[in-house]
């Protein structure tokens, strides 16, 4: 095994040779550039200056007495601008692409939220950007199209296979390999081939260490609890990253239960039937049949059906670092509609199903305790798709 | 020496241009494929690739995903690829290689895979997402069948690297006429050529030019640096157009066109 950009044994470079000289140029500007004094000034201050960096660690005192229990502290990456954590890595790839002198960007989306941090900083920082993003996904979320078109992105929609995120991603390589020598690929989670998961992770663990002084400032000491919401898992990784060897806080990865149990009704790679495989570069767990195809992920959530996971996320699994739970579309919602209205605050359905864990986590708690959950995005993009699965006509 | 070393030996000896012919196994179905191949090796395919559909082909263009969502929904799993592999045995002893992705086989076994495809009368294979740092443990499997594991150069692959994956190659060695993925129209073929001539330096192994290879002129103009032309896209297209006569058509016009322009 090429032990290179391995996490335990998952993750390593599995993509086409074209590929290959793409991803050793960027590993090799990373390697430059990521203790680059002059590269993390600029990159810290564009989280600043432009994003609105550090955000609140919010002590949720409403949902507290809700639950009776341990404090609540949300971690408000929906805050950021364009709405998400995802703009601190398309920040930090796009100073990258930059610096070597790219002039396009392509990326995938799922929920959109990655298309419009990517549209964003292209915007920024003058670059030509295409997304790619599954046609059914392009359906659901019409808005952030829209806003991506505003800010100059080409949205290109992707019917091949299931039409959603997983095939937009493998379209978004397909380009990307195309046009190698002026495009740089950013990737939204901590996904893909080798330095993609490492690079991805350092700039969202920005999050977790955040959280580590916040946190200190408010209670002085560390969290008991913490709580992210998986898909490809970014924010989760960026929110645990820093808290990997502090053994006694307890980490759960929350991944998308959708409607069922069954294959290809929800998105449970780590905490249901997902099995070690190779899909968009990565070994990693992955849902799959028998014969190694890879099925289909669904949930309510745009940014969470995707069949595989990154690679560190399979190692902390592995290494017991993380544990890997799911909720429902139905406990998400409900979460959704609680948050709104206990604590004022709408957040994603992504981020919905890290809340709705709260429901199985917080009985557990004592008073004396302290969770903390990543609010990864705000629920703004997700207000229409939420009035229609709750039967509300919202049509303008 | 297993099919695909003997097969390129004859080809040389003859003074001739080796035509890889890929076909996705069981798109339209498995009739189709078994038909395609038979009269392929007739009108001058001296190599099947047999294509072995997966779920997310990312190195493929929009003809072979097509494809492969067809023969996925036709339920061509592994144990059925098998079974076509040891139908087209019974009439043919063209050298056959499979395309397909890691995760198949991977989940299969390697080595399982390697061992069950060979006894089926698979000679080798060509695995587009795995790339030579990944690929050593598939290798020493290989060796040990005497399968060939098809190694990649492309117009991007530097000298140190050429070196590595042309020190291991085996059978021959599959040179991406360019930049993307299969099925793409309008290459310049010089580029390649150059890559070919580099690659040289570092191998005897048979060089194979394939991703948009779609005419007799397009096969004329890429093998002028290489020893065999690899025709996917435009022949899976008809196939899956129910045009089997000008898919065959198509092979047999390129094996004229090359062997007019290159047997002397």
């Amino acid at each position: 095994m090429n032990t290179k950009g391995r996490f335990g044994k998952f993750g390593g470079q599995y993509v086409p040779e074209i590929v290959m000289p793409a991803l050793n140029e960027l590993e090799a500007a990373y390697k430059k550039y990521k203790d680059d004094a002059e590269f993390q000034r600029e990159f810290r201050s564009l989280l600043r200056e432009y994003a609105g960096r550090p955000t609140n660690l919010y002590y949720a005192e409403q949902l507290t007495k809700h639950y009776g229990k341990a404090k609540i502290f949300l971690k408000r990456e929906d805050l950021l601008h364009t709405g998400a954590h995802k703009i601190n890595n398309a920040l930090g790839q796009a100073l990258l692409a930059k610096l070597m002198g790219k002039k396009r960007i392509v990326a995938e989306t799922g929920a959109g939220q990655h298309g419009v941090a990517s549209a964003t900083v292209a915007a920024l920082f003058g670059m030509e950007c295409h997304v790619f993003m599954g046609a059914v996904d392009v359906e659901r979320q019409k808005l952030n199209v829209f806003r991506m078109k505003l800010l100059g992105a080409k949205v290109i929609p992707v019917s091949s296979g299931t039409g959603t995120l997983k095939d937009a991603t493998s379209e978004a390589i397909r380009y990307w390999a195309t046009n190698i020598t002026d495009t740089h690929y950013i990737i939204g989670s901590a996904v893909g081939p080798h330095p993609y998961p490492t690079i991805v992770r350092d700039f969202q663990k920005v999050i977790g260490e955040e959280i580590r002084e916040q946190i200190k400032e408010k209670t002085g000491g560390l969290p008991n609890y913490m709580v992210a919401c998986v898909g490809g898992g970014s924010n989760a990784i960026g929110t645990f990253y820093d808290f990997r060897n502090d053994k006694e806080v307890k980490k759960f990865g929350v991944e998308a239960g959708g409607r069922s149990d069954a294959v290809a009704d929800n998105a449970k790679t780590l905490s249901g039937t997902g099995e070690p495989g190779i899909l968009h570069g990565a070994y990693s767990y992955l849902l799959q049949t028998d014969d190694g195809q890879v099925v289909e992920a669904y949930s309510i959530s745009a940014g969470l059906d995707y069949p595989g996971v990154g690679p560190e996320h399979s190692y902390f699994k592995d290494a017991g670092i993380v544990d890997y739970v799911s909720v429902t579309d139905a406990e998400a919602l409900e979460a959704f509609q609680r948050v709104s209205k206990v604590e004022g605050i709408i957040p994603a359905l992504e981020s919905s199903h890290a809340l709705a864990y709260l429901e199985k986590l917080m009985p557990q708690t004592k008073e004396e305790e302290t969770v903390v959950v990543c609010l990864s995005g705000r629920g703004d993009k997700d207000v229409a798709m939420v009035a229609k699965a709750l039967g509300e006509d919202v049509e303008l | 020496m297993n099919r695909i070393e003997k097969r390129m030996a004859e080809l040389k000896a003859a003074n001739k241009k080796g035509i890889y012919v890929y076909i996705t196994c069981g798109a339209p179905d498995v009739e189709t494929t078994l038909e395609a191949v038979k009269q392929a090796e007739a009108n001058g395919a001296s190599l099947i690739e047999l294509g072995l559909p997966f779920s997310d082909p990312m190195a493929d263009g929009p003809v072979i995903q097509t494809a492969s969502v067809i023969a996925l929904k036709n339920h061509i799993t592994l144990s059925k690829e098998l079974e076509v592999l040891r139908e087209i045995r019974k009439f043919s002893d063209i050298p056959i290689v499979g395309m397909g992705y890691i995760n198949n086989m991977y989940h299969y076994g390697f080595e399982k895979f390697v061992k069950d495809f060979k006894e089926a009368g698979m000679d080798g294979i060509i695995v587009p997402d795995v790339p030579h740092e990944e690929s050593g443990e598939m290798r020493r499997i290989c060796a040990e069948y005497d399968f060939v594991l098809a190694e990649f150069i492309t117009p991007g692959t530097t000298e140190q690297r050429m070196a590595d994956t042309c020190q291991d190659a085996r059978g021959f060695i599959y040179c991406v006429s360019n930049n993307g993925v299969t099925g793409v129209k309008k290459v310049d073929y010089s580029v390649i050529g150059g890559v070919c001539e580099k690659a040289r330096k570092f191998t005897d192994t048979p060089l194979a030019v394939g991703f948009g290879i779609g005419s007799a002129e397009a096969a004329v103009a890429a093998a002028a640096h290489a020893d065999a032309v690899i025709v996917g896209s435009a022949v899976v297209k008809r196939l899956l157009d129910g045009q089997l006569p000008e898919a065959m058509q198509l092979i047999h016009h390129m094996r004229d066109a090359l062997d007019a322009s290159y047997s002397h």
